[in-house]
């Protein structure tokens, strides 16, 4: 299994976009999680009456209206943001695995019954159901946070996944391990999901591009991450009142929102042709 | 035909009662109730807050709360507003319906449209400098969010330039008296900034459904054939193969219907467009959950018409699907 899903990675690689994407993330993570030990602190007492000063020597991205570093604040931002996303859609793609799993090996009323759900639950956009889910918290903690988007996103990696365990399920080497006394959760667990790990990598990798615009679209309204914690969302929320005075306090966080987001979608998109040549 | 039409109209009946369910549970699910809040911030005394709970039905047993629903939701009835009490949430919702119409409509339109048009010119000119070009131009434009593209756009030609109005659907100052004619160029101006906006963010997914679609039917021998009988290259393209390369297409845009009516929560919020959309955001701030609810039960029975849609147009262009 780990010997396919590297192979597959490797042949993503080949694509120059593919490429480009892994560059741009590793970078992005790398730096996001370096750069706070090289940068002015963002808690350290600003110069509050110097207000938002723009890009220049010492502050790159230039300075919000509390003169704080902005690119401090979009590299913390970036962590909080990265982070959310990376949980959450592990959180999906384990829950779509899990029912897809289940609903495809046992089949019957079993199946039945899950993917009645999922067909309900994909036919709300999800935006909907996380506005539901989100707008109760009057503080919401990173947790719930996590909780929920990973909650709302794991419909579609059921139904695929369920798709190939059907498929798989009266293989022979399926059999096999039956005929050896495998139980049904090692043969769900062992045999039949890495089989799966493929396509469940691609809709993990897109999911992520998925979930840090949702995160993003959700702090922008107030509703997802909450200050103080820095988002790039929530930067650009409080930088809608300075749109004409310093409009470089909201480009800078949504710059790096739209290039992490085009980098995931870069390698996910190679990797899917990677997965089916003819998809490409 | 008919058999296979009740088959999937049955289908979506029972996704939307399940949808009902879910949307119930998950509304019931969340802790605390609306009117906490409400009572908290209003310095309500405990007789109030108890009237209000019986005025709302939150003091019936959860049995009786979700009948109740289902028949109110079933006769049209999604509640009242808390926010806005007493209007109905049906009000709300049908008040701002004409402006996402019309934002969704023009954005479908132009989203379609051009992306039809740049999906084909792709599979034409495959592997191109301009095809690679137009992938990374408008992937880029996919991985913005649609609330900052648009913010960025309003500094830019709003503000920076003064050249198109950033909030609301129609300018306040207008002479309520004038002309036909300037009114509907008025709403026109208002509306450039926000459909351009969402238009920009959507059209990498059809360009790519049209342009891989496209591509495969190229390579059919049927595409050949045609050719080899010398068929201008011009109706091979658009009469042969585009004709079937169309199916995938359709597909998405069942899928996007729903956008005609809830439009964009984020670009509407953005530019204070009157619609459906910022009705939702506005909701979410004020923890309007009637509001909420309604939006979404109406969105998702748009995405289920969408995909019924979309299949009976299937059914009507591709003779294979009525014999499966």
């Amino acid at each position: 299994m780990t010997g396919s899903l590297w192979r597959l990675m490797l042949r993503a690689l080949t694509s120059p976009s593919g490429r480009l994407g892994a560059v741009i993330i590793a970078l992005l993570t790398l730096f996001v999680f370096v750069a706070p030990w090289l940068l002015p602190d963002p808690s350290a007492m600003p110069d509050l009456m110097a207000g938002a000063v723009p890009p220049g020597a010492g502050h790159p991205f230039g300075t919000d209206q509390l003169n704080r570093d902005v690119l401090s604040r979009v590299v913390s931002g970036g962590q909080i943001s990265l982070s959310v996303a990376g949980l959450a859609v592990l959180l999906a793609v384990t829950l779509g695995a899990l029912v897809g799993g289940l609903a495809g090996f046992y089949g019957g009323w079993l199946d039945s019954a899950l993917m009645r759900m999922v067909d309900g639950a994909l036919a709300i956009p999800r935006l909907f159901l996380l506005l539901l889910l989100v707008a109760v918290w009057e503080q919401m903690p990173l947790g719930a946070l996590v909780l929920v988007l990973g909650a709302t996103g794991w419909f579609a990696t059921s139904r695929i996944v369920r798709g190939e365990v059907l498929r798989l399920r009266e293989a022979e080497f399926v059999l096999a391990a039956t005929a050896l006394g495998a139980g049904p959760g090692r043969i769900i667990l062992r045999h039949l999901l890495p089989n799966v790990a493929g396509p469940i990598l691609v809709a993990a990798t897109l999911g992520v591009g998925d979930v840090i615009l949702l995160e993003a679209g959700l702090s922008y309204l107030g509703i997802g991450v909450r200050p103080p914690t820095p988002s790039w969302g929530g930067m650009i929320l409080d930088a809608r009142p300075l749109l004409t005075t310093a409009p470089w306090t909201s480009i800078f966080p949504g710059l790096a929102i739209a290039t992490t987001v085009l980098a995931v979608n870069l390698l996910g998109d190679a990797l899917r042709g990677a997965l089916d040549p003819r998809s490409a | 035909m008919t058999r296979w039409l009740v088959r999937r109209t049955l289908q979506a009946v029972v996704t939307f009662v399940v949808v009902t369910v879910l949307l119930f549970v998950l509304m019931r699910l969340t802790p605390g109730d609306p009117l906490e809040r409400l009572a908290g911030d209003r310095q309500m005394s405990a007789e109030a807050v108890a009237a209000l709970r019986h005025k709302f039905g939150i003091d019936q047993p959860i049995t009786t709360q979700f009948t109740s629903f289902v028949a109110g939701a079933l006769a049209g009835d999604l509640g009242v507003s808390i926010e806005h009490y007493p209007t109905k949430v049906s009000t709300l919702v049908l008040s701002r319906l004409p402006a996402s119409l019309l934002l969704g409509g023009t954005v479908l339109l132009l989203t379609f449209g051009i992306g039809i048009a740049l999906g084909v010119f792709q599979a034409v000119k495959r592997r191109s400098r301009a095809d690679r070009w137009l992938t990374r131009a408008s992937l880029t434009l996919y991985a913005m969010p649609s609330f900052w593209l648009g913010l960025v756009l309003a500094w830019f030609f709003g503000i920076r330039l003064q050249l198109l109005p950033v909030a609301q659907m129609h300018d306040p100052l207008l002479d309520p008296d004038a002309s036909w004619l300037v009114r509907t160029g008025d709403v026109l101006r208002h509306l450039i900034l926000p459909a351009v906006t969402l238009t920009a963010v959507s059209l990498a997914a059809v360009m790519r459904y049209q342009r891989t679609a496209l591509l495969e039917v190229l390579r059919l021998d049927f595409v050949l054939a045609a050719r080899a009988r010398g068929i201008p290259e011009r109706q091979v393209l658009w009469r042969h193969a585009w004709r079937n390369a169309l199916f995938p297409v359709v597909g998405l845009l069942g899928l996007w219907l729903p956008m005609l009516v809830s439009g964009s929560v984020f670009v509407e919020q953005v530019f204070n467009w009157p619609g459906l959309g910022s009705l939702a955001a506005d909701a979410v701030g004020a923890r309007d959950y009637p509001v909420i609810l309604g939006t979404a039960m109406l969105v998702s029975a748009q995405v289920l018409l969408g995909g019924l849609l979309a299949d009976l147009a299937y059914y009507a262009l591709d003779p294979r699907v009525r014999q499966a």
